[in-house]
């Protein structure tokens, strides 16, 4: 007991720099269900940032004529266009998914060990299959 | 770290009293996308095409510009909320967080404005150029 009172103390006069920190990025094991987290927040950010820009150009280009509306059609189906918007696809199921996931979660379903990671794995699977269905049948020209 | 009293689990309200309320509109906001989203990208898939006469014909409908309108708030409404947990996480500097989440709150209402005006302009004006 006093051991453990002189140790506290002493590691409380060294101030912060030999406080225990919390597990952080470098030291996990990387798994699944890290990843999938992870693929939440980076398609998160961005549909956020390039997907809501891209939409509201989309729009306003629309309302401003017909110029400026060939002007955003013409960039959308430039080949970066295409990436982009195949890129965006793919990050919106990605982020719907795993944000179902997060639903789960929510209720507090899902969290065995063997579930988490069958799903972790399963759902970005399934983001690259809707996302390849849907532009193989747009480049098919069968919508 | 306890359950809290019992008022506070009555409130549903965590220490920091308003986190739950964050919580809710990120799951409430979406839920909104999931339904318009997925409505929009299936509409456009659908849409004989996206050359500037067909996008001002279905856009120019009601049952087409509200729902675009409300697509709008929730997206921005739910990307305000998660780049702002985004800045809480990584920007540590407190004058720099500040000014990010004011940035982030202009981007959120400034893009979900001009988005609704450019659906309601449509929508009143049929897209007719002025």
């Amino acid at each position: 007991m006093l051991q453990g009172n002189e140790t506290g103390m002493a590691q409380a006069q060294n101030g912060t720099k030999n406080r225990p920190l919390s597990p952080h990025l470098g030291i996990w094991r990387w798994g699944p269900h890290m990843a999938i987290s992870i693929l939440h927040r980076v398609t998160g950010d961005g549909l956020a940032i390039v997907g809501a820009m891209g939409l509201v150009w989309w729009l306003v280009a629309a309302a401003s004529g017909a110029d400026a509306y060939a002007t955003f059609l013409n960039c959308a189906t430039s080949p970066i266009g295409y990436a982009v918007m195949i890129g965006l696809t793919w990050a919106f199921f990605q982020h719907l998914l795993s944000g179902l996931r997060h639903f789960v979660l929510d209720i507090g379903a899902g969290y065995e060990l063997q579930t988490n990671k069958t799903w972790s794995v399963l759902l970005p699977l399934l983001a690259i299959v809707i996302t390849a269905s849907i532009w193989l049948m747009i480049f098919a020209g069968s919508i | 770290m306890g359950n809290g009293t019992s008022i506070g689990r009555v409130r549903g309200l965590g220490s920091a009293k308003s986190g739950t309320h964050h919580w809710i509109l990120q799951r409430f906001t979406a839920v909104g996308n999931l339904l318009l989203v997925l409505w929009l990208i299936f509409s456009i898939l659908q849409m004989p095409g996206l050359d500037y006469e067909s996008v001002i014909g279905w856009l120019s409908q009601p049952l087409v510009a509200v729902p675009m309108a409300l697509m709008l708030v929730s997206i921005f409404w739910h990307l305000k909320l998660g780049l702002q947990v985004l800045i809480e996480d990584y920007v540590h500097d407190d004058g720099l967080k500040f000014v990010a989440i004011m940035a982030l709150n202009f981007y959120a209402i400034g893009g979900a404005a001009l988005g609704i005006f450019a659906i309601a302009k449509i929508a009143f004006t049929g897209g007719a150029a002025a």
